[in-house]
């Protein structure tokens, strides 16, 4: 299929193009950037923000390819600078930094944190990136290695060791999927 | 890896993952892509507004 639905003809590819583009991406960008920094007031103002950049820099994106992964990638990098400026400022390691961003939401009260919520963001950081990319977004691992600025072998050591993490995770926290895989519920099955 | 990949292409942009099991698939990545896509079904808040209205109007930063 060459011929997409999707995206506009790359000729003539205007502004407005772009924006009604941009606007069908902004709820998987949010989805993104909940995943990410796992607060959703914070993953709104990533998201709007990283539109904005998008916006701004329209002229260089090239009609045609991704440009869910092209905003993706302004998104990641938007959010990774932003926590190293925090970094500076509080003079903390990316350690502190991650146990202020959990500690941060889990004192938003009335936030209630899924199980599988709760398991991503005990991820580092690079895994949980990587298992959102693959195994959420959808990219491939070529795609997210070029969102995540890395080569494809390292997004797929990544995205395996998510997958483990997330195993290990889900198999002995307490919660709703652990309370219910111990019921033996079908569906749930942890190994094969 | 050995697992199937999604089709590649700009055809599959709006579409969502699906969610049902894969073969080999832990229960744990449907949970994943449902995650992923409750906030892609989610209706925009309104804090998104203003940024709406930028881009309606082209503006600029």
């Amino acid at each position: 299929m060459a011929e997409s639905d999707a995206a506009p003809p790359i000729a003539n590819y205007s502004d407005e193009d772009f924006r009604d583009e941009l606007l069908a991406t902004l709820p998987h960008l949010r989805a993104f950037a909940r995943g990410l920094c796992g607060r959703p007031d914070y993953a709104d103002d990533l998201t709007q923000e990283a539109a904005i950049k998008a916006w701004t820099a329209r002229d260089r994106y090239q009609p045609g390819t991704n440009l869910r992964a092209w905003t993706f990638a302004i998104l990641r990098n938007h959010f990774l600078s932003e926590l190293r400026k925090t970094r500076r400022q509080t003079d903390l390691d990316d350690g502190a930094v991650e146990r202020m961003l959990v500690m941060e939401a889990d004192q938003e009260g009335g936030l209630h944190l899924s199980d599988m919520e709760d398991a991503l963001r005990q991820l580092n950081p690079e895994r949980r990136e990587a298992v959102l990319l693959v195994g959420a977004g959808g990219f491939t691992y070529e795609e997210a290695a070029a969102i995540a600025d890395c080569a494809v072998g390292t997004m797929k050591s990544r995205v395996a060791r998510a997958r483990t993490d997330l195993a290990r995770i889900l198999d002995t926290e307490p919660g709703e999927i652990a309370a219910e895989t111990n019921r033996k519920r079908p569906g749930l099955t942890k190994r094969r | 890896m050995s697992q199937q990949k999604p089709p590649k292409g700009p055809e599959r942009m709006p579409g969502l993952p699906p969610e049902t099991l894969r073969d080999g698939e832990p229960g744990w990545a449907v949970g994943l892509r449902k995650l992923y896509n409750s906030v892609v079904d989610e209706p925009l808040p309104t804090s998104f507004d203003d940024l709406l209205k930028k881009l309606d109007d082209g503006e600029d930063g």
